[in-house]
């Protein structure tokens, strides 16, 4: 065991290196303009074209600097904790009796989500562009707490926006922010969520661009962000692969990760895109369920719109506004989602499904008890998913889910439920 | 030649300068739309620009979102706001109206169905905030075939590429945001905006209106100075929302504002002139 994690050490720098820079030669999509097929693009007003076409000339040009690959996989190991664990998780495999699940542990990464490969890669950049200031979005809050984190270690002014109403729900990552010196505004426009938050942000880049560098959290907004944020957590897939070769000695069956804005989900599948015995399911929010209009699932209910910057899949009435969603992870609680699963949905490579509140929290206790890892509540819907597809698959087969993180932030919302004051 | 046009043409003749009120569709109730317009024409507004409510209006102000939430309150829609156009030139067949506003709306009413309409209930131009040139081909088409002009904006960050672009594309008017930020946001840095304007003649003879951040007589003055058209939005806005309880003055209270900017538009051109 000890020689195998010595060798994993050894090997992660060189390994990490050259998968990032690899990454760009075989980037067919999105095209010059951002596209995936009819999706994504750069839908913003006038003051932003220019400063997003920077940012992407930015992005080219450091994608493949052996300084910035550098930086950002020192960052990675030894800030962050990568290579995060590929995990057999044997007492649930057994418990549902079928296929072989494995669990890749982004629950274990500094700050407790996936989140942060991404903060870490764009934080880079905005120093690198000389911005002073960091603004970002936050749902759930975990991308503001990983934003605030980097600003914190780089000394960078930074400003989280967050719906008034995810702030009352998730009290303890707004402190968590604040402590690490972020600024959290109260956006209490709209339905003053997660998609307000995002607009609020925009209207903060836009007045204040010239210092000021937007770390989008997800695989949404205008081109470049939703290639550039699937690069930076690619990582989660590039990971993956090569750990399930090593400990089964073969490629997975089946790749399950959630999807709100579907970060940590590209993150794991793009790696795999080219690797026609793989399937890919990415798990959707459907709240009260599908039927009942109360759910956040635009891939499997919704239909093709512009918002936030991008084509894509959105949950919106006949009129074209953009209608509230409900589920029970905040963190899943947007009406759109990134393009490039817009169009992998299209082009079939990916099938897209939805679980519901109840049936994530049940994940949510099943993992807890059978592994002793209390899942994030995004995740525990990628969880459901394969409770209900692992015993319908052979013993034989190997399913890796993303537990894109953990569930102590999610305490207060069980407990509640149970009616239990924490 | 375009209602925009031949607007622009006649005042160019009399050495006046456009004033152009926005108000978004609906607010603060939808029987107020067509009233305000015709009481805006008659204070001496040259074009109206007609706000189509969307809910995430991401490149607006709290005055401007607010006016859109209270108009989605009541449900309006697109297919509304065109009703309140085909409204409007019942009695007025001379004043252009623009259409500003989102993209999603066009896009669930679907682009040929929209234009089609937009043009038979009256329509003149169409601004889409958050759709650039690069993005904008399909629906422009459409617009142009209805014969209405495609109008888009150039912000201070616009490169000369870019302005060019733009221009190339764009009918009737460019709208020159005047500063970085949303609507309704800060003061004018009025050299700028007169350096930015010289720049922008230098790639086209097509109009230049200047938005975001005019707020009273004397900002509509000193744009119209430098530019050949004055939008005013947020602050109509914050007239109606000041008059809102008080029913009975807010259309009054809010042409009174236009009828201020007029004449000291007027009054700036009359001097320059004699």
């Amino acid at each position: 065991m000890s020689e195998h994690t010595d060798s994993r050490q050894k090997q992660a720098v060189p390994h990490l290196t050259s998968s990032f820079a690899m990454s760009s030669a075989k980037d067919v999509l999105p095209d010059a303009n951002g596209h995936f097929g009819i999706y994504g693009g750069r839908f913003v007003a006038e003051t932003l074209m220019v400063p997003l076409e920077e940012l992407r000339q930015t992005y080219e040009s450091y994608r493949n600097d052996p300084d910035f690959i550098g930086e950002l996989d020192t960052d990675l190991q030894q800030y962050v904790g990568r290579p995060s664990p590929l995990y057999f998780a044997q007492r649930w495999t057994q418990h549902l009796g079928g296929a072989q699940i494995y669990l890749k542990r982004e629950d274990l990464n500094h700050t407790g989500a996936h989140k942060v490969n991404n903060t870490i890669g764009q934080a880079l950049l905005a120093k690198r562009m000389g911005k002073t200031r960091i603004i970002a979005e936050t749902g759930a809050g975990q991308h503001g707490v990983a934003s605030a984190t980097v600003a914190a270690r780089l000394g960078l002014e930074c400003v989280v926006y967050m719906g008034a109403e995810d702030i009352k729900r998730q009290t303890i990552n707004v402190y968590r922010m604040r402590l690490l010196g972020a600024e959290v505004r109260a956006v209490e426009s709209g339905s003053k969520t997660l998609k307000d938050a995002l607009n609020e942000a925009m209207r903060d880049w836009v007045t204040n661009v010239d210092n000021t560098f937007y770390i989008i959290g997800t695989v949404a907004g205008p081109h470049p962000y939703p290639a550039m944020v699937r690069d930076f957590q690619a990582i989660i897939g590039r990971e993956a692969r090569q750990q399930c070769q090593q400990q089964t000695g073969r490629l997975p069956d089946t790749l399950v990760a959630c999807v709100g804005g579907g970060s940590n989900a590209i993150g794991l599948f793009y790696p795999f895109l080219q690797d026609a015995g793989v399937s890919m399911v990415g798990v959707e929010a459907a709240g009260d369920g599908l039927d009942t209009g109360r759910h956040a699932a635009p891939l499997c209910a919704g239909r093709s719109g512009v918002l936030h910057g991008n084509r894509t899949y959105l949950m919106q009435d006949s009129d074209g506004q953009i209608i509230e969603t409900h589920s029970i992870s905040a963190g899943l609680d947007y009406p759109g989602v990134g393009p490039e699963h817009a169009w992998l949905k299209d082009a079939g490579r990916v099938e897209y499904v939805a679980i519901t509140d109840a049936e994530a929290l049940a994940a949510f206790h099943d993992l807890t008890k059978i592994e002793g890892i209390i899942p994030a509540l995004e995740s525990s819907h990628a969880l459901a998913y394969v409770t209900k597809a692992a015993p319908n698959m052979s013993q034989d087969k190997i399913i890796v889910v993303n537990l894109s993180g953990r569930g102590d932030k999610d305490i207060h919302t069980v407990a509640a439920l149970e009616g239990i004051r924490v | 030649m375009s209602r925009i046009s031949t607007c622009f043409k006649d005042l160019h003749l009399e050495g006046r300068k456009a004033l152009i009120p926005y108000i978004t569709a609906g607010d603060p109730d939808p029987g107020d739309t067509v009233p305000l317009a015709h009481a805006f024409v008659k204070a001496g507004a040259d074009i109206i620009e007609l706000g189509v409510p969307f809910s995430d209006p991401m490149a607006d102000g709290p005055v401007i979102q607010r006016a859109s939430e209270r108009a989605l309150a009541q449900h309006i829609n697109l297919p509304q706001v065109l009703a309140m156009v085909r409204e409007f030139r019942q009695q007025d067949s001379k004043t252009p109206v623009v259409l500003m506003g989102y993209l999603n709306p066009i896009e669930a009413m679907g682009y040929q169905v929209f234009a089609q309409a937009a043009a038979q209930a009256g329509v003149d131009g169409i601004l889409v905030v958050d759709m650039p040139p690069e993005e904008a081909k399909a629906l422009v088409t459409e617009i142009t075939q209805f014969e209405m002009d495609p109008i888009f904006l150039i912000a201070p960050t616009t490169s000369k590429e870019r302005i060019k672009i733009i221009c190339d594309i764009a009918r009737g008017y460019v709208y020159y945001v005047s500063l970085k930020g949303v609507t309704g946001a800060a003061t004018l840095d009025v050299a700028s905006v007169a350096h930015n304007i010289a720049q922008i003649r230098n790639e086209t003879d097509l109009p230049i209106g200047v938005g975001f951040g005019i707020k009273d007589a004397e900002s509509a003055k000193t744009i119209a100075g430098v530019a050949d058209a004055v939008v005013v939005g947020s602050a109509i806005i914050q007239k109606i929302e000041q008059q809102m309880s008080r029913r009975s003055n807010m259309i009054e209270e809010a042409a009174a504002l236009i009828a201020s900017m007029r004449r000291a538009m007027d009054a700036e051109i009359n001097k320059v002139t004699s």
